[in-house]
């Protein structure tokens, strides 16, 4: 498994996905080595850390992969981490806005260190060494140049380090997740000769709209393209795939994400009985999450229901317009932006929270309409989510359509009735996905992948 | 002998438009929504099944019969868009063959939330009735035939000397339901849906999973005949919108409405009755004790489908405790919207049930799902709360 972040730091993100999965399979007795980028540098060790290029010394020390053995919840006892150094993160973009707060992984290793240096396949060979015939990839601005190349860069260095623990394992099939891990895996499927699953948790149209990266694109096209079997994480995301990346029809799985359930002990009520209404957005403020949309309902809410407060937890690019936006729709006295939050306090806000919205533009899945739920939040989704596939307890809207976005923020806060319905029977939906299903999902997926290597070969 | 009552349900509510919290002004309604749907409806169903039906009460010279309950709403949108449904229903009632039988105007719940809105709304619906077929019934049944003895001992009260309701197994036990029985506490006849034949051709009809597979009228007529022996008359209650729009007249069900009657009266001393008919030519057996109340819907024949959950309690309450407010305005057009939206269907949008697994509600549901409809709803009894003050 080429995965990222574990275990996970941000919540919801494509680090969950991947414990998710792997926990479960490690449940259900299958084996996983997770091979994962470990942040290098001295920001691998802060959390709000801007992570820049690697220093020459820096990319030295990194050209070595590490196996970790780290302190594992329960129940993961079939799984291996092998953890490559790399500045690789998820959903990082070449060339991102200065300002932004970014997060990186850290996994606490207090065990044993292996060093493994073998030697790598051709492709990646060249791209490492002569790392300016990869800067072309950064095709942005000048300011992203050196960044942007420094990423492909990356992409390629890891590939060839992913091969290096590749050819010292056994393992029947290569799983990785998303377009920066694609290049390895297609690497240790050449030099091992072992099927490739590719996993779409996004795609660059959902990052980017219309106003992709071609570098990106092409690599994820050659990933899907390349892999044996493809699992998207929505049928909205398998048409992408099909439509846009021109992907085999008959390759392509869909596999819906999952929450566990966590037994989570029930917290005694504030003492303090707040007259003001919470709703929450929490996400990446980010052109694909609709901040603005949400902003903009906003103030149509205010306008029936002026005791409430409008909650956007989270970071990102458009973080300082949609301060902006809310000081200029003159509902900034209404709207905190407290910052990314994280564990315990991401439970805490969906405990205050009332309702919650989730305006993406795009979404391929979306994991956190399914942790509000699970904290008995009443749920808003875009009709353009993967998860709105597989939720029918939750109120639906066009992101665009502000209206009735507020329409309907303004019908939860008002009618408890409607709390109470959706709260029960959404509760009750969420239940039936879990990562055990999932799992099962991407076995099935594996076996294709491996009978159909098998029938080729 | 065995004698075979029908009695078909005609109804359409006013479904309402999408109205946001947003919205102002007193239009509710629906009406290009309705009048498509109202105008589909007599092609595939009213128009064909009422000219098969004077067809054969022609062809059998009068010993064909059968009894239709329409509402006052759905009387209200043939006038409004599809008149020539309204002259073929009142052709048939020429034919003396017909009977029209009560209900409320309003397709309404008003009997659980509202006694004087209960009969003014039955007595509305027969007013209408008379002024267009000139007849009125003895015979009552209620939305969706929700029943327990005080309902029966309410329209006793009222005159009515018999009231049509469910045949449910857990009230009959080992007893049948073809035959009159009363309720414990009031002096009116009670006549109970024979389910299981009724079900043949509402809901199996076209199932060709199902073993008994296709129905011919000379099968059923068999079935009818095995009746005699224990009961005498076979209750078939349905949605008229069985024949043709549930059951499209592609899976044979013209034909086979076409060849039943003349099967089931090849049988000597086997006829078609009225339900009027039936209660004066029958006393009853025993008791039907209904201390709960029952309803023809879904498994469970019970209220769930329009009181299963908070939203649809929380709606039929808010809607009933504008009663004396909108009354009191005297304000015709704004009494007609207030009644309008007490028609049984919009809480049965409301219903969460069956949601998630997608079946019979959510075909019948103009929705996307049963939250949306809620929020829907409150918004227009907003505004009719607004008109109020």
């Amino acid at each position: 498994m080429l995965g990222w972040e574990f275990p996970p730091f941000i919540s919801g993100g494509l680090g969950t996905a991947c414990f998710g999965l792997t926990r479960a399979m490690s449940e259900l007795g299958h084996e996983v080595i997770f091979v994962l980028p470990q942040a290098v540098g001295d920001g691998a060790h802060g959390e709000h850390v801007q992570l820049r290029s690697p220093t020459p010394a820096q990319i030295a020390r990194a050209n070595r992969a590490t196996t970790y053995t780290s302190h594992f919840p329960a129940g993961m006892t079939n799984v291996e981490v092998r953890s490559i150094p790399s500045s690789l993160r998820p959903y990082d973009r070449p060339g991102g806005e200065q300002g932004e707060l970014r997060t990186t992984t850290r996994v606490n290793a207090d065990g044993t260190t292996e060093v493994v240096v073998v030697s790598d396949s051709e492709t990646v060979t060249s791209a490492a060494d002569q790392p300016t015939s990869v800067v072309d990839f950064g095709q942005s601005s000048a300011k992203s140049d050196h960044y942007g190349g420094d990423m492909f860069f990356e992409v390629h260095r890891y590939a060839r380090l992913a091969v290096e623990i590749a050819l010292g394992e056994s393992f029947d099939v290569i799983h990785a997740h998303d377009w920066m891990t694609y290049a390895a895996g297609i690497a240790v499927s050449a030099a091992t000769g072992k099927p490739l699953v590719v996993h779409v948790h996004s795609t660059e149209f959902d990052r980017s709209g219309e106003h992709v990266n071609q570098a990106i694109y092409d690599i994820e096209r050659h990933g899907v393209h390349a892999a044996d079997k493809v699992i998207a994480v929505s049928m909205l995301t398998r048409g992408i795939l099909l439509n846009r990346y021109a992907a085999n029809g008959d390759k392509v799985e869909v596999v819906y994400n999952a929450i566990d359930k966590n037994g989570s002990v029930a917290e005694p009520p504030p003492a303090i009985r707040r007259d003001e209404k919470i709703v929450l957005f929490l996400g990446r403020i980010t052109m694909q999450k609709g901040p603005e949309y949400f902003l903009m309902a906003a103030k149509k809410v205010l306008e029936y229901e002026p005791n409430t407060r409008f909650i956007m937890a989270g970071s990102g690019d458009m973080i300082r317009s949609s301060i902006e936006l809310a000081a200029e729709l003159g509902i900034g006295h209404k709207v905190m932006f407290p910052g990314f939050l994280r564990g315990d306090d991401v439970t805490r806000v969906f405990k205050m929270a009332d309702l919650y919205v989730m305006p993406s533009v795009s979404e391929p899945f979306g994991i956190a309409p399914l942790e509000a739920l699970s904290n008995d939040v009443p749920v808003i989704i875009s009709k353009t989510s993967g998860v709105s596939e597989i939720l029918s307890h939750v109120l639906k809207v066009d992101f665009w359509d502000v209206a009735e976005m507020a329409n309907k923020i303004i019908a939860v806060l008002r009618h408890p009735p409607l709390r109470a319905a959706l709260k029960e029977h959404g509760t009750f939906e969420v239940r039936r996905l879990t990562w055990k299903e999932s799992a099962r999902g991407c076995i099935d997926v594996y076996q294709n992948a491996i009978d159909a290597g098998a029938h080729r070969a | 002998m065995a004698s075979v009552c029908f009695y078909f349900q005609v109804h359409q509510p006013y479904r309402l438009r999408r109205y946001s919290i947003f919205d102002t002004v007193d239009n509710y309604f629906d009406s290009a929504k309705n009048s498509e749907i109202c105008r589909k409806v007599a092609g595939k169903c009213y128009l064909p099944a009422n000219q098969c039906i004077y067809d054969l009460i022609k062809l059998h010279e009068g010993r064909f019969k059968v009894s239709y309950s329409l509402t006052g709403v759905v009387m209200d949108q043939f006038a409004e868009y599809t008149p020539e449904v309204l002259d073929s229903f009142k052709r048939l009632a020429d034919t003396g063959c017909v009977e029209f039988i009560a209900e409320t105007y309003y397709h309404s719940l008003s009997f659980l939330y509202s006694r004087d809105e209960f009969r003014e709304q039955i007595r509305m619906q027969q007013d209408r009735i008379e002024e267009l077929f000139g007849q009125r019934s003895s015979v009552f049944r209620n939305t969706e035939l929700i029943y327990n003895n005080e309902l029966a001992a309410a329209v006793a009260e009222m005159g009515y000397k018999a009231v049509i309701c469910e045949g449910a197994d857990h009230l009959l036990g080992y007893r049948s339901p073809n035959y009159v029985y009363k309720p414990p506490n009031a002096d009116i006849k009670v006549l109970l849906k024979n389910y299981r034949l009724s079900d043949d051709i509402a809901f199996r009809f076209g199932n060709r999973g199902w073993s008994e597979w296709p129905l011919t009228a000379e099968k059923f007529a068999d079935w009818v005949n095995d009746v005699n022996g224990d009961g005498y008359v076979v209750n078939l209650f349905m949605d008229y919108e069985t024949l043709g729009e549930h059951q499209w007249a592609d899976t044979g069900i013209f034909d086979f409405l076409y060849h039943m009657p003349g099967q089931v009266l090849k049988q000597q001393d086997n006829d078609f009755k009225t339900p009027s008919e039936v209660v004066a030519s029958n006393e009853p057996v025993g008791e039907y004790d209904a201390h709960h109340l029952i309803s023809w819907a879904d498994t469970e024949r019970d209220l769930s489908a329009w009181l299963g959950n908070a939203m649809q309690s929380n709606a039929l309450t808010e809607i009933y405790k504008l009663e004396q407010a909108v009354k009191a305005k005297d304000d015709a057009a704004l009494l007609q919207d207030w009644r309008r939206l007490q028609t049984s269907d919009h809480f049965y949008y409301m219903c969460t049930k069956y949601f998630a697994d997608g079946d019979v509600h959510k075909y019948f549901n103009p929705y996307e799902s049963p939250y949306d409809s809620y929020i829907n709803f409150m918004n227009v009894l907003d505004n009719i709360q607004s008109r109020t003050k």
